[in-house]
């Protein structure tokens, strides 16, 4: 009993980041239908940030919240530089794009910082917490706090105010968005900073556990990927739930099989969805449009 | 640009080419020429760019000081980036058009394996500074290393476990090359030490929690000890996790994590660890009469001092390879490399950073487990244990 709490302690605090991930993919996936494989480097972008501006002798939370602003103007900068001049390109090329900038994003971390791993403090204290003979360290209770408050931002944000509303409006026609006034450009650049925003808090979160370097984007989008495809391509609930599930499959598996299939788990995931739900647990029928 | 200063630029480009390719023709015929392939960028460059700077910085004091047998060394460094096939294809490069007489580089087992084949056929020797036990055993009569192996990081902690009476051991492993190779090498000197493995877990180069596989050590009935061999930021994720899970037995690393940054990514949690390592990296605690002292204190001051960065044993390695060749290239009184071989394997009785060398023809290492130092973390510093 002892030993599956563990393991779902472990499996929840991974699983929550990689939900924050897949909430980053949704925002951007419903307001362009792009898939944005740079939202690692958005992740590793709030850590590598935080621990150069505390470096350079700010304040962590000031550090924080510099490093939330600068992820998000860079994420305003895709969308300017990288995506909207390509507007009209079909999906498949926009995502191609994508790419192109986590690898552009991962290379520039590697010249401005440096190629060394590194850590941040952990909030409040090292000391492990007894729960029922299972231990949890209180900085993993941060990251799912985090991620509870992001979700329930998110959720008052798209369904409480007229802004989030146009995001989600866009999204679903954005054509009928566009002729009964909303800013179309605008709504696509906020979806690019609310997004990055929402990676580099996980990056924040996340770096005192499982520190942090140039390259940690990489995995992270992947398992973020599978997370959303999961629960669902461009639904917020799904993005959490298939977060944590994929988390949670991940410790477990790690766990009980053996840990040489950790990393395999999130693929066999992605693939059996694909497979068997292509839409996902929470997704939208495919509807094929003549 | 007008066609007078085209003129002119060419002209001038012209008399550089031809005034250096003069002096280098001047040169060439008195010089000494060492080659080296190391992997100064790409994933390895950790261990290659010290190496490089240590071989740059020597070679020049080297010369400064008259060079040896009265003739300067030149040194050809290439890049293979850790890349075995690109290594391969410039170690034939060092061979055929630079014509070196000997070889100090390789900066990985695996660049070094593909290269050392070469240097067997064309009969230069070519001193390694990888950890693989495979680089010399077998035996290759051309090929030579001067960093201990993995197998003597595990008898070195087997050693400290029987001192403190420890016997049931929990493994957990980085499954990347090191990691990977070190747990067979500790699996398969368990016995010779009375060491029981109760646990032998693993985890992903770039895994971010490893709390699963240490909760299924801790469950492990009788547990000891446990023991990570691995390197890069596992270890210190590893060393953290174990403390989050409040294992209380002794946690060992090994001396692929030995140097500051470990003891900085892992915090508080890697008080109490130990872990094998060079001298090098406790140069100034060593005793006064230890007979290495003078040789890692002299190699961290000066390179310290030239490159404004932390000493590392990797560059360390390239220094001991380095020497060796200049005393064999000293005691031998030319630079024919099949004379070079047999001096080299002759080599008794030489300190240096990783220990004291004593080769045989069927010991192409000649270190022994006094080359290692057991240290203990302890207020966020190595501290010798006794």
């Amino acid at each position: 009993m002892e030993t599956f709490l563990q393991f779902l302690f472990s499996g929840l605090t991974v699983g929550a980041v990689y939900a924050i991930v897949a909430l980053g993919f949704t925002i951007i996936y419903n307001a362009s239908d792009v898939i944005n494989f740079a939202q690692g480097e958005f992740v590793m972008l709030g850590g590598m940030c935080t621990v150069f501006f505390s470096l350079w002798g700010l304040p962590l939370p000031v550090a924080a919240v510099a490093a939330v602003i600068v992820t998000s103007l860079i994420g305003v900068a895709l969308n300017k530089l990288a995506i909207e001049p390509a507007r009209g390109a079909n999906v498949v090329t926009l995502i191609i794009i994508t790419i192109g900038a986590s690898i552009f994003l991962r290379g520039l971390a590697q010249v401005v910082f440096d190629k060394q791993f590194h850590r941040l403090p952990s909030f409040s204290g090292d000391a492990p917490i007894d729960v029922l003979g299972a231990t949890l360290t209180p900085q993993s209770l941060w990251v799912m706090g985090g991620a509870a408050v992001i979700v329930v931002l998110l959720w008052y944000f798209f369904t409480r105010t007229t802004f989030g509303k146009s995001i989600l409006a866009t999204s679903h026609n954005r054509l009928a968005a566009r002729l009964v006034g909303i800013n179309v450009e605008l709504v696509l650049l906020a979806s690019f900073a609310l997004s990055a925003a929402t990676g580099a808090l996980a990056g924040i979160l996340v770096t005192p556990i499982t520190l942090t370097s140039f390259d940690a984007g990489t995995m992270l989008a992947l398992k973020g990927f599978a997370a959303a495809i999961l629960g669902g391509m461009g639904n917020p609930l799904g993005a959490v739930v298939g977060g944590l599930l994929v988390g949670i499959a991940e410790a477990m598996g790690a766990g009980y099989l053996s840990s040489e299939y950790k990393d395999a788990v999130a693929f066999v995931i992605i693939l059996a969805v694909l497979f068997v739900l292509p839409s996902g647990l929470f997704g939208r029928r495919g509807t094929e449009r003549v | 640009m007008s066609l007078i200063t085209f003129l002119k630029g060419t002209a001038a480009m012209a008399a550089v080419i031809a005034l250096s390719a003069g002096w280098a023709a001047g040169e060439a015929a008195a010089q000494i020429k060492i080659g080296s392939v190391l992997s100064i960028t790409g994933p390895a460059s950790f261990l290659g760019d010290p190496a490089e700077k240590t071989l740059r910085m020597y070679v020049e004091r080297l010369n400064e000081a008259g060079g040896v047998n009265g003739e300067p060394l030149e040194l050809v460094i290439y890049d293979s980036e850790g890349d075995a096939n690109k290594a391969r294809t410039l170690a034939t490069r060092l061979i055929e058009d630079d014509e070196i007489v000997a070889m100090v580089g390789g900066s990985t087992t695996g660049t070094t394996m593909a290269m050392s084949p070469l240097f067997e056929d064309a009969e230069i020797p070519f001193i390694s500074l990888a950890g693989g036990i495979v680089i010399i055993d077998p035996v290759n009569p051309y090929v030579f290393k001067t960093p201990h192996t993995d197998r003597m990081a595990c008898e070195k902690i087997y050693e400290d476990m029987q001192a403190r009476g420890l016997s049931k051991v929990g493994l957990i492993s980085g499954t990347g090359g090191f990691g990977k190779s070190m747990r067979g090498q500790c699996l398969d000197v368990a016995d010779d030490y009375g060491i029981e493995v109760v646990a032998d877990e693993t985890y992903g180069p770039r895994d971010t929690d490893m709390t699963p596989q240490l909760t299924n050590i801790r469950n492990a009935a009788d547990l000891q000890a446990v023991l990570n061999p691995g390197f890069g930021q596992g270890p210190a994720i590893v060393t953290k996790n174990f403390a989050q899970l409040g294992i209380d037995v002794p946690l060992y690393q090994s001396h692929g994590v030995a140097s500051k940054s470990f003891i900085e990514l892992a915090g508080a949690a890697a008080e109490g660890v130990r872990l094998p390592a060079s001298a090098l990296l406790v140069a100034e605690q060593l005793e006064e009469d230890d007979p290495q002292k003078q040789v890692v204190v002299d190699y961290k001051t000066a390179f310290e001092a030239e490159w404004n960065r932390p000493v590392s044993t990797f560059g360390g390695h390239a220094y001991d390879g380095l020497m060796i060749l200049v005393e064999a290239l000293r005691a031998a009184g030319n630079s024919d490399p099949e004379e070079l071989r047999d001096t080299i394997e002759q080599t008794s009785g030489f300190m240096g950073t990783a220990g004291e060398v004593n080769m045989s023809p069927d010991d192409h290492m000649g270190l022994d487990l006094t080359a290692f130092r057991m240290l203990e973390i302890r207020d966020g510093d190595w501290t010798i244990v006794q």
